[in-house]
């Protein structure tokens, strides 16, 4: 039983002081400024006070962002914070259950707040982190960083549950388009943590950067009326160049480490848009290689189709649709198969089996924004290209 | 930390394998049993005769219902276990990525009040 009773105290300790770190940078910052020892200080703070009014104010996150990044954060809580992030990451635990735990326990997100992000029911988000919390305790996960030989594949638990929760928030597009901002801001600011926790960790870089890149053009992504812009006709004017050439040195810090993975070749060719003028002016060879990269690290038919997309700017339309009619019976049910399958057949001059990919795309997805975009194109208001 | 591990896989196919095969993971799994039965993670463990060999009995009521075969009709079946005593749940996720067999299901034992929890 003490064992038992161990790891709940361990589980509940981390978790508040997490919330106290929150609290009181937020009480103490705005007269006070920085104190001289962050540590010491943030230990004596009370607790849960104003934490749910406050916890969600873009400030705090700049805060925290300070208090880890200062050299006097002592060694004992950036480990604890590191245990709270992995024993959420579990791969025991199911991932939206890691998902909902990582921002509960280490964002410090309300669980109606979790669940307003995810479209689920706050019910269904509190039975998910209460399950996940006995497990923890039941099977007697443990409370620690993995030991080394564990931690790539552990550190790739994590960096899969910010990935997801970071594109569950920017992919959105719907109604509730505002909160789930937030939660691309959440996952953001996760990794950023990570980052600080683990320095030499290029993976860990390299999603930081991967998300910082597609956020410098989130701007440009909608029209004013919701309307979903293509990146090729995007005006590039509106992406935020500080931020892309922030994200691309933090991506050229990973790749020093000469250690590459599926998140920083996903950044480079991110950061390969990111820096070319125009849509035609990208260095779609460098683009196909990088996908060829990561072919190499894991083969999957949606990293073969966006290779094929490459291929079309090197290749021409035709050595593409070859490419992607070997994907067909793989991808049959995803519709951004059906829609680039679309947009090949046009650019050949085969315009009725054209309208027939859009259409299969179209009954595809519920996505409002890329439902107006494929009906568009069924109309004929968009021209071939 | 006690767990039990169920070891579990297609009895069918199991019973298909051709002979050779058959002794190759015996021994295998012989080896792993001596190997980590030595350490002291394992306690005890047996090996079951195939599903098709299974009688349950349910209670229906105030009478108690035989049928013949396992408790679930499923592909895979329970075709052994281990009583396992590690220090926590890495520990036995550590030890089932080393099972050569199919598939392990990990499951914790309940401790009860009064009993100490070793680990």
């Amino acid at each position: 039983m003490v064992g038992l009773l161990g790891a709940v105290g361990d589980f509940d300790v981390a978790e508040e002081a997490v919330q106290d770190a929150i609290v009181a940078a937020l009480e103490h910052w705005p007269s006070g400024g920085m104190p001289a020892n962050p540590g010491a200080w943030l230990a004596t703070v009370a607790r849960h006070k104003a934490i749910d009014r406050l916890r969600r104010e873009a400030r705090y996150r700049e805060k925290l962002a300070l208090l880890e990044g200062s050299p006097v954060m002592e060694q004992e809580r950036r480990d604890e914070r590191l245990r709270l992030i992995f024993t959420c990451c579990h791969p025991a635990l199911a991932r939206e259950a890691q998902v909902a735990l990582t921002l509960r326990a280490v964002v410090g997100l309300t669980t109606a707040q979790i669940a307003r992000a995810f479209l689920a029911s706050e019910a269904t988000v509190a039975q998910r982190i209460v399950r996940a919390k006995r497990k923890i305790v039941d099977a007697k996960i443990p409370y620690r960083v993995p030991l080394d030989e564990d931690l790539p594949e552990r550190l790739g638990e994590v960096l899969a549950v910010l990935y997801l929760t970071f594109n569950e928030g920017y992919l959105a597009t719907d109604g509730s388009a505002a909160s789930r901002e937030d939660l691309a801001r959440d996952a953001e600011w996760l990794a950023s943590l990570l980052v600080r926790l683990m320095p030499d960790e290029p993976e860990a870089l390299g999603l930081l950067a991967l998300m910082r890149l597609h956020r410098a053009r989130s701007a440009a992504r909608f029209e004013h009326d919701g309307r979903m812009v293509l990146l090729r006709d995007q005006d590039r004017g509106r992406w935020d160049g500080a931020a892309i050439r922030g994200a691309t040195q933090l991506l050229d810090r990973a790749l020093r480490a000469r250690r590459p993975g599926p998140y920083q070749l996903q950044a480079a060719i991110a950061a390969c848009h990111a820096r070319a003028a125009t849509w035609e002016a990208t260095d779609w060879p460098r683009i196909v290689r990088l996908y060829g990269e990561l072919l190499r690290l894991g083969d999957t038919p949606v990293v073969r189709l966006n290779r094929a997309i490459a291929l079309r700017h090197v290749a021409g339309a035709e050595v593409a649709l070859a490419e992607l009619d070997g994907l067909a019976n793989e991808l049959a049910a995803y519709h951004l198969f059906h829609a680039t399958r679309a947009e090949l057949l046009r650019a050949l001059g085969r315009g009725a089996d054209a309208r027939d990919a859009d259409s299969r795309a179209l009954a595809l997805t519920a996505n409002p924004a890329e439902r107006r975009l494929l009906e568009d194109r069924l109309r004929g208001a968009e021209p071939a290209r | 930390m006690k767990y039990v591990f169920l070891f579990t896989g297609p009895d069918e196919e199991w019973e298909a394998t051709p002979a050779e095969e058959r002794v190759r993971v015996y021994g295998e799994i012989v080896k792993w049993f001596d190997e980590h039965g030595q350490a002291g993670r394992i306690t005890s463990g047996e090996e079951l005769m195939p599903a098709r060999t299974a009688t349950t009995v349910r209670r229906h009521g105030d009478r108690m219902i035989m049928t013949d075969g396992p408790f679930i009709e499923s592909k895979e079946t329970v075709g052994g276990f281990a009583v396992v005593e590690v220090p926590d749940l890495d520990a036995a996720l550590a030890l089932a990525k080393s099972w050569p067999g199919q598939t392990v299901e990990v499951r914790p034992v309940v401790t009860r009040a009064g009993e100490s929890a070793r680990g």
